[in-house]
C-alpha cells in the first residue's frame, strides 16, 4: 500500500525523504528506481491533481469571482492548498517596518503592501509548491556557477555546469519542458531531442519582439514545464533508464497519461489532464508503481534523530491526524523540505553531540538565504487596441521571454550593478477576471454608461506588464534562525527572518524598471506608473518571488559549508539535503529546475554510495 | 430587516433631506457600516462546487440599497445592441457578496460602498427629491457626471468620485467575468484547442506584423 498511516509503516526504510516537492518527488523517483525502500513525508494533506483542479471553472463560479484573498492570496482556482503568506498553525518571526522594532509574527498577505522584512510563502499538500508554480524552467549556465572567480562576488558553487548538464537533460526529458536552443551567452542549450517544440507566440509577444529588437534585447521562446504535445514514451524511458527496464516500464507507463496541452485554463490551478509538471502527476506515480515508495501525509517533521556515533538513525514526526509523535527509521535521511524548512529541521535537531544543530559545525545553517529580484512596470499599447479578437490563452503562461542580454555591457563596466536578470512579461486578451478593467478611467476619462462598454471594447488586450526576475547576491544579513518566542501548533520552535537587500539588488531594480519604460515606450505605449522615485519601493520584498534559496549551502570547505557538492553533510554522511537550500547563489533562472537536477545527481551518488556499502 | 426597510419610502424620503440639513453633503463618511463577524472559505475550499452570493457568508444590502446599487450598475454598464445591463445578470448580487466578505479588502470596500449609496440617494434627495433609484436617466447622470473622475471632481465631491471609481472596477468586474460579458468583448478562450496556432492573419496585418 503506497500511501499509509504512521501505525502502518515498516520498522526501516533505507531512506526517508522529508518532502513531496520537487526535490522530494525528483529524490524518490530517482532512490526508488535505483531499488531502495523509501518513506516519503509530507508535512500537508494528501492532493489529487486529477480529480481536484478546477479545470475551466469560470470566475463566476466562485466566491468573489475569483479574486484572491489572505485564504487564497494567489486567487480562489490556484491550485495552493492550505497554503499562503501565512499558514494555518504554523507561524513565523519578522521584522515589520509598521509597527516599530522588535520581532513580530508575521501576518501580511500582500507583497506590495507588507511592512514585514521577509513573506514566506508555504503550501501544505502533496507535492508542495510545485502544483501552482509557474513552470519556468531555465537552466543555469556556467558563468552562474563560478559567479565569485568572475566578478569577486558571493560565492562559487563546489561544482560545474558541465557536472549538472547531463541531469538538466534528464530532468527535462523527465517532466517534459518546451523551448528552443537559441545559443545565447551563459544560456546553454539542451541535447538535441530533449526539448519540446514551443507554441507559436501570441500577438503581444510577436510586437513586443519587433520593437525589443530596436532596443538590442533579445525575444526568444520561454523553457515552460508544459507539454506542447505528448512526450514519446518510446524513446524517452528507456533513454532515461537503459539499465532498468521496471523503472523505463513505470514511466513509459504514467507518460502515457499525460496528455499534451489543449492550450486553455491556467497551469496555475494544477492541470487534470497532468500537461503541465506537477511532482504528484509526474515524479511520484513511477516511484509509487515501483512497489519502492511509501507516503504519509499530513506528518510534520520535527527533528533528524542520531545514534551515538552522530550518523542519522531517521526523523521524528508529528502525525497530525493523531497529534501523536512517531519515530521512522532510515538507513539515509534525505531533507527536501524546501530551503529554510530543512534548515529550520536541522537547528530543532541539536544535541549534546550538535549543540548548534545538526551538520552546523560550520555555523553556516541558515546562512545565506537568498531570493530573487522582482520588479515590474505596466504599460498599456494604442497599437494593441482594437485588435481582432482571437483566442490567445495558448499555455496560459508566456511563450516568450528576454534572457539577460548585457553581459558585455556589465563587463566593460557601464552598468552600475553586477549580475542579470530576465524579464517575463505578458498581456492580451486573457480571461477576464476582477481587476482587468480596473482604473480604466484613466484612459477613458471617467466614461460610464454605453461609452464605458466602447472603451472596455477598446482598451481590452491592450495592456502589457514586464516583471524583472533577477540574480541576489549572498550576504551576511540575510538569515534565518530559530525563533526563540514562537512555536508552532504542535510545539516545534518556528524560524524568524533576518534580511537585507544590498546595494546591488536596489539599483538591478531601478534598471528594470528604466528598461521596462524603455520598451513600453519603444512600442508607443504610456507606462501606467512610472519607475519608482526610490528603487527600494520598487523591489519584491524578501521572499515575495517565492523563490528562498540558500541555508544550507554546499561548498568544497568543510569549514565554511553545510553539504558537499552532492547534497551530503559535512558532519553526519547519511544526511542530505536536496531542495534549494544548497544554492549558494541564486541566478536569475528559476531554481526549480536546478533543485531537480541536483537532487537527481545528488541521488545518483547516494545510491551509488548504498551499494558501495558507505552509508 | 434593516429600520430603513419598514418605513414608507415616502417617510424615508423626508428623513434623508432632513438628514442632509444637519449633515453636511461634504462629510463623505456620516454612516458607519457594522463590520460583518463571518468567518472566509478558508485555507482548503471546495474548489468545484459553483458558488451562489450568500452562500458562504450573510449579505448586506437592503432592499433600498439593493435598489441603488443595480440602478448604479445599469447606469455604468447598460443594456446596448451586443450585451444586456449588468443588473441583468446578477452584478448587484455580486457587489453585495464582495462588500459582505469578511477579508480587509473587501471590508475596506464595504465602508466606502455604503457611506457611497448613502450619499447618492441624499444627493438625490437634495437634487431631485427622490431615491437615487427612481430619477430618470437624465437626473441619474447629471449626479454621476459630478463624480465620474477623480481629477475631474469638484471639491466636495471627491470622496463621491472615489467611491463611483471604485463601483465602476466593481461592476465591470462583475460584468465581464459573466458569459454575456465574455461574448461583449469577444474573449473566445476557456475551450479546447487541439493545436495552438498564435494570430491569425488578420491580427498579424492590424499590428503590422505580417
Amino acid at each position: 500500500m503506497p500511501f499509509v498511516v504512521s501505525s502502518k509503516t515498516k520498522p526501516a526504510y533505507d531512506v526517508v525523504i522529508v518532502g513531496s516537492g520537487a526535490a522530494g518527488g525528483q529524490s524518490a523517483y530517482v532512490l526508488t528506481a535505483a531499488g531502495a525502500s523509501v518513506l516519503m513525508l509530507e508535512a500537508g494533506r494528501n492532493y489529487d491533481p486529477v480529480s481536484e483542479t478546477p479545470m475551466f471553472n469560470p470566475p463566476l463560479q466562485a466566491p468573489l469571482r475569483g479574486a484572491g484573498t489572505p485564504d487564497k492570496p494567489f486567487g480562489f482556482y490556484d491550485a495552493t492548498v492550505n497554503g499562503g503568506w501565512t499558514v494555518p498553525q504554523e507561524p513565523y518571526g519578522v521584522r515589520n517596518s509598521r509597527r516599530g522594532n522588535g520581532w513580530y509574527e508575521a501576518t501580511d498577505s500582500d507583497i506590495w503592501s507588507t511592512g514585514q522584512n521577509f513573506i514566506w510563502w508555504r503550501p501544505r499538500m502533496l507535492g508542495g509548491r510545485t502544483n501552482h508554480w509557474a513552470r519556468f524552467s531555465f537552466r543555469m549556465g556556467p558563468y552562474d556557477f563560478k559567479p565569485r572567480s568572475r566578478d569577486g562576488l558571493g560565492l562559487d558553487w563546489p561544482m560545474t555546469y558541465e557536472d549538472l548538464a547531463p541531469y538538466y537533460d534528464k530532468a527535462e526529458a523527465l517532466i517534459g519542458v518546451y523551448g528552443t536552443n537559441e545559443g545565447l551567452e551563459n544560456t546553454p542549450a539542451s541535447s538535441p531531442g530533449i526539448l519540446l517544440p514551443p507554441p507559436k507566440p501570441r500577438a503581444n509577444e510577436l510586437l513586443a519582439k519587433k520593437f525589443c529588437a530596436k532596443l538590442g534585447i533579445p525575444v526568444i521562446p520561454s523553457h515552460v514545464a508544459v507539454l506542447s504535445r505528448q512526450q514519446d514514451a518510446g524513446k524517452i524511458p528507456a533513454m532515461l533508464h537503459p539499465d532498468n527496464p521496471a523503472a523505463a516500464r513505470a514511466l513509459a507507463d504514467n507518460m502515457r497519461t499525460r496528455l499534451g496541452c489543449f492550450w486553455a485554463t491556467s497551469c496555475g490551478r494544477g492541470c487534470s489532464i497532468k500537461a503541465n509538471y506537477q511532482s504528484t502527476t509526474v515524479h511520484l506515480p513511477p516511484a509509487l508503481a515501483s512497489g519502492n515508495l511509501d507516503i504519509i501525509t499530513d506528518a510534520m517533521v520535527r527533528e533528524v534523530t542520531v545514534d551515538q556515533n552522530g550518523k542519522a538513525t531517521g526523523v521524528l514526526y508529528i502525525d497530525k491526524t493523531t497529534g501523536k509523535e512517531c519515530h521512522a527509521s532510515a538507513r539515509v535521511v534525505v531533507l527536501a523540505a524546501s530551503g529554510c524548512e530543512s534548515a529550520r529541521i536541522l537547528f530543532n535537531s541539536r544535541s549534546a553531540q550538535f549543540p548548534d544543530g545538526l551538520a552546523n559545525r560550520s555555523g553556516k545553517v541558515g546562512r545565506y538565504l537568498m531570493d530573487t529580484v522582482g520588479a515590474g512596470l505596466g504599460g498599456q499599447i494604442p497599437m494593441l487596441e482594437n485588435c481582432p479578437p482571437y483566442n490567445e490563452d495558448g499555455a496560459s503562461v508566456m511563450h516568450m521571454y528576454m534572457p539577460w542580454w548585457l553581459y558585455r555591457e556589465q563587463q566593460a563596466g557601464k552598468l552600475d550593478f553586477p549580475r542579470g536578470y530576465h524579464i517575463e512579461f505578458g498581456g492580451g486578451r486573457r480571461m477576464p477576471e476582477m481587476g482587468t478593467f480596473d482604473d480604466l478611467e484613466n484612459f477613458t476619462g471617467g466614461s460610464y454608461g454605453k461609452k464605458f462598454k466602447e472603451d472596455v471594447r477598446r482598451y481590452y488586450g491592450s495592456f502589457m506588464g514586464f516583471a524583472g526576475r533577477g540574480e541576489m547576491i549572498p550576504n551576511e544579513d540575510s538569515y534565518c534562525e530559530i525563533d526563540p518566542d514562537r512555536k508552532d501548533a504542535w510545539g516545534i520552535p518556528v524560524l524568524r527572518f533576518h534580511f537585507q537587500w544590498s546595494e546591488h539588488e536596489i539599483r538591478q531594480a531601478a534598471h528594470m524598471q528604466k528598461t521596462f519604460a524603455q520598451i513600453i515606450e519603444a512600442m508607443g505605449g504610456k507606462v501606467l506608473s512610472p519607475p519608482a522615485r526610490d528603487p527600494r519601493q520598487a523591489i519584491a520584498p524578501g521572499g515575495g518571488i517565492i523563490h528562498e534559496v540558500g541555508t544550507t549551502c554546499m561548498g568544497a570547505d568543510p569549514n565554511i559549508s553545510v553539504l558537499n557538492q552532492y547534497c551530503q553533510a559535512w558532519d553526519v554522511k547519511n544526511l542530505f539535503v536536496t531542495d534549494g537550500g544548497p544554492f549558494v547563489s541564486n541566478a536569475d533562472k528559476n531554481p526549480t529546475l536546478t533543485i531537480m537536477a541536483n537532487a537527481w545527481r545528488a541521488c545518483d551518488y547516494l545510491a551509488g554510495e548504498m551499494k558501495r556499502g558507505n552509508l | 430587516m434593516n429600520e430603513s426597510n419598514r418605513i414608507d419610502r415616502r417617510e424615508a424620503i423626508k428623513w434623508i433631506v432632513a438628514a442632509t440639513a444637519t449633515v453636511s453633503l461634504l462629510n463623505f463618511r456620516s454612516f458607519g457600516a457594522p463590520v460583518p463577524a463571518a468567518k472566509g472559505y478558508g485555507t482548503d475550499p471546495d474548489l468545484l462546487k459553483d458558488y451562489e452570493p450568500g452562500d458562504l457568508w450573510p449579505l448586506t444590502l437592503t432592499r433600498e440599497q439593493h435598489r441603488a446599487v443595480a440602478a448604479l450598475c445599469d447606469v455604468i454598464i447598460p443594456a446596448d445592441e451586443r450585451s444586456p445591463g449588468a443588473s441583468s445578470l446578477g452584478v448587484p448580487d455580486f457587489i453585495d457578496e464582495w462588500i459582505s466578505a469578511p477579508y480587509p479588502g473587501q471590508q475596506a470596500d464595504r465602508e466606502e460602498v455604503l457611506n457611497g449609496l448613502a450619499w447618492l440617494d441624499r444627493i438625490s434627495a437634495k437634487r431631485f427629491g427622490r431615491f437615487f433609484a427612481d430619477l430618470d436617466d437624465r437626473q441619474k447622470h447629471s449626479i454621476c457626471d459630478d463624480i465620474c473622475f477623480v481629477p475631474k471632481a469638484k471639491t466636495g465631491f471627491k470622496n463621491a468620485a472615489r467611491f463611483f471609481a471604485k463601483f465602476r472596477n466593481l461592476t465591470a468586474g462583475g460584468f465581464y467575468t459573466t458569459p454575456q460579458g465574455w461574448k461583449d468583448i469577444q474573449y473566445l478562450g476557456n475551450v479546447v484547442l487541439a493545436k495552438f496556432d498564435g494570430p491569425p492573419p488578420e491580427v498579424l496585418k492590424y499590428l503590422h506584423l505580417a
